[in-house]
C-alpha cells in the first residue's frame, strides 16, 4: 500500500480509526471533487469492520468535527460583534452631537427643539425658504440615530449566539461593550475578574496608578442595574461580584458555549446578600 | 394510508390525531418541544417544507430507507424527521448557529451526520458524502438555488430524486415570484428531467416544491 495519501481521497484515508481529533480535523479540512462509495473503500483498507462500523465511525467523527467548527465559527463572530458595538457608540455619539448643533440653529429660526427627538422633528418639517440647509442637517443627524438603532438591534440579535451566559448576565449591549473592550471573548475569558471590573475605566485606573485619586470601583459594568441600582457604600462589593460572575460566565461561553442558566440565580442570590445585609444580620 | 392527495406518505411516516386533527409523525426522540403521542411525535407542515409536500400529497419518490444528503439542514427541525424514517443521512448547514443544534439533534440519531458546510463548495464534503445518494433534499435560502442542485447533482443516483423547496425571496425580494420559479425550472432542466412541480402555500407562501431526477 501507498503510505500518501491518494488524490481523491476520503476523510478517513490513511488515519487510525480511534483518532478521532485526526478524523474530525480531516471531516473539516479535506476536500475532493468527486464523491466516491466511501463505506466500501473503507471496508477495503480495513478502516471498518462492516457498514454499520463504517457509519458508526462517521458519526462520531461528523458530530465532533461540528462541534468544533461551530465552536470556532462562533469565536470568529466576536470580531463582528466588537466591530458593531463599537460603531453603534460612534452613531449614537455623533448622532447626539448633532442634535446639539440642530437645536441650537433650529433656536435662532425660532423652533424650540432638543436632542435627537428634536432633530427628528426639524427633519419632518417642509423646510421654508432659508431653512433647507438645516432641515437637511436635521435628515442626517435623524439618518445616523436609525444607524445607531439597527446596530443595537443587530448586536442584541447576534450577543447571545457568540456569549450565551455572558448575554443572559449582562444584557446584550453590555456583554458586547465587555467582549470589545476586552479585544474578543476569548481575551475577555482570560483576564481576572478584578481587570473587567475597571473595563472602561482606564483613565480613572492609570490616574490612581499615578498617585492621583482612588482605585475606580466599577468601568462600562456600571450600568448594569446591580451596580447602578445598588445604594452607592455597596455599590463597591456589588461590582466586584458582578464583575466575578460576567468573568465565569464569558469562561463558559469561551471555552463551552453552553448555556448555564445556574449562573443567573448565583449572581441573583449574591447581589440580593449584599444589598440586604446592613438592613438585618449578614 | 393516505387521506389526503394522492402519493403514499414514506415507510415511517404516518398520519396521527394531534387535537383531533389528523397530522403527519415520525417515530424518534423529540427535538423541538413538538407534541408527541406514545412514541410518535407530529411533524408540522408549517414548520418543514418537506412535510409541506407530504402533507399535501406531492409524490417525493421517497419510500424511506434512502440515503439522503440534505442541503440546508439549519437546526435540524425536518432533517430529524428525514432521519427518523432515512437510512444514513447526511446534513449539510452552513451558519453556525443553527448548526450547534443540529450537532444536538444528531447526537441522538446514529444515521445522521452533521457538517457545516456550504452547499455552494460540494468539493468541501465530497470526502464525506458518499456517492449515488438516492435522495438530495434541499432547502437553502440562498441566491443560485437552481446552482445549488446542480453542483450537488454528482452525490445523486442517476435514478435518484433531488426534492427542493425553492424560496422566491431567496432569489430576488422584488420580482413576482412566478418569474423568478421559471428561471430557476429553466436552469435546473439543464442538469435534470422536471418530474412535478407544486406550490407550497398555504403552508409557505412563495415556496415552490420540485421533485427531479438527473438526466
Amino acid at each position: 500500500m501507498a503510505d500518501h495519501v491518494p488524490a481523491n481521497a476520503g476523510w478517513f484515508e490513511n488515519l487510525d480509526p480511534s483518532d478521532v481529533d485526526s478524523l474530525a480535523s480531516s471531516i473539516t479540512e479535506g476536500s475532493t471533487t468527486e464523491p466516491q462509495d466511501w463505506p466500501s473503500r473503507a471496508i477495503e483498507s480495513n478502516f471498518a469492520d462492516d457498514e454499520d462500523d463504517y457509519y458508526a465511525r462517521l458519526h462520531e467523527a461528523t458530530v465532533e468535527a461540528t462541534r468544533q467548527a461551530v465552536r470556532e465559527r462562533e469565536r470568529a463572530d466576536d470580531q463582528q460583534l466588537k466591530h458593531a458595538v463599537r460603531a453603534m457608540d460612534d452613531c449614537e455619539r455623533v448622532a447626539n452631537e448633532l442634535a446639539e448643533r440642530v437645536s441650537e440653529w433650529a433656536g435662532s429660526l425660532g423652533m424650540d427643539v432638543a436632542g435627537v427627538d428634536g432633530a427628528r422633528e426639524v427633519a419632518a418639517r417642509d423646510p421654508e425658504p432659508g431653512e433647507e440647509q438645516l432641515v437637511s442637517l436635521a435628515e442626517r443627524t435623524a439618518e445616523l440615530a436609525d444607524e445607531a438603532d439597527d446596530l443595537r438591534s443587530f448586536v442584541e440579535s447576534r450577543a447571545p449566539g457568540v456569549a450565551p451566559n455572558l448575554s443572559a448576565l449582562a444584557g446584550p449591549v453590555l456583554a458586547a461593550r465587555l467582549i470589545a473592550l476586552a479585544g474578543g471573548l476569548e481575551q475577555l475569558a482570560k483576564m481576572p475578574s478584578g481587570t473587567v471590573q475597571v473595563l472602561g475605566a482606564e483613565d480613572a485606573l492609570f490616574a490612581h496608578l499615578r498617585g492621583q485619586g482612588s482605585s475606580p470601583k466599577h468601568g462600562v459594568i456600571f450600568t448594569h442595574e446591580y451596580v447602578r441600582g445598588t445604594r452607592p457604600d455597596e455599590r463597591g462589593p456589588a461590582a466586584r461580584a458582578l464583575a466575578g460572575k460576567l468573568t465565569i460566565a464569558a469562561r463558559v461561553d469561551h471555552y463551552s458555549g453552553e448555556r448555564r442558566p445556574e449562573l443567573d440565580d448565583e449572581l441573583d442570590r449574591r447581589i440580593h446578600r449584599i444589598r440586604t445585609r446592613g438592613e438585618d444580620d449578614d | 394510508m393516505t387521506e389526503s392527495g394522492d402519493a403514499p406518505l414514506p415507510d415511517g411516516v404516518t398520519r396521527r390525531s394531534f387535537d383531533g386533527e389528523d397530522r403527519l409523525a415520525t417515530r424518534g426522540d423529540p427535538v423541538y418541544g413538538e407534541p408527541t403521542d406514545g412514541e410518535w411525535r407530529l411533524w408540522d407542515a408549517r414548520r418543514s417544507k418537506l412535510g409541506a409536500m407530504l402533507e399535501l400529497g406531492m409524490d417525493t419518490g421517497l419510500d424511506g430507507g434512502e440515503t439522503v444528503l440534505y442541503l440546508g439542514a439549519a437546526s435540524g427541525t425536518t432533517v430529524s424527521h428525514v432521519a427518523d424514517v432515512a437510512g444514513p443521512t447526511y446534513a449539510v448547514e452552513f451558519a453556525p448557529r443553527p448548526a450547534r443544534d443540529l450537532v444536538d439533534v444528531a447526537e441522538t440519531r446514529p444515521n445522521l451526520f452533521p457538517l457545516l458546510k456550504d452547499a455552494r463548495k460540494p468539493e468541501t464534503y465530497a470526502h464525506v458524502v458518499e456517492a449515488s445518494v438516492d435522495a438530495v433534499i434541499q432547502d437553502v435560502a440562498t441566491r443560485g438555488q437552481a446552482r445549488v442542485a446542480r453542483l450537488n447533482r454528482r452525490f445523486l443516483a442517476d435514478s435518484g430524486r433531488l426534492v427542493a423547496a425553492i424560496k422566491a425571496r431567496s432569489e430576488d425580494v422584488a420580482r413576482d415570484p412566478g418569474d423568478v420559479f421559471e428561471d430557476v425550472l429553466e436552469s435546473l432542466r439543464q442538469d435534470y428531467e422536471v418530474l412535478a412541480t407544486e406550490s407550497l402555500a398555504p403552508f409557505h407562501e412563495d415556496h415552490l416544491a420540485v421533485v427531479a431526477t438527473p438526466r
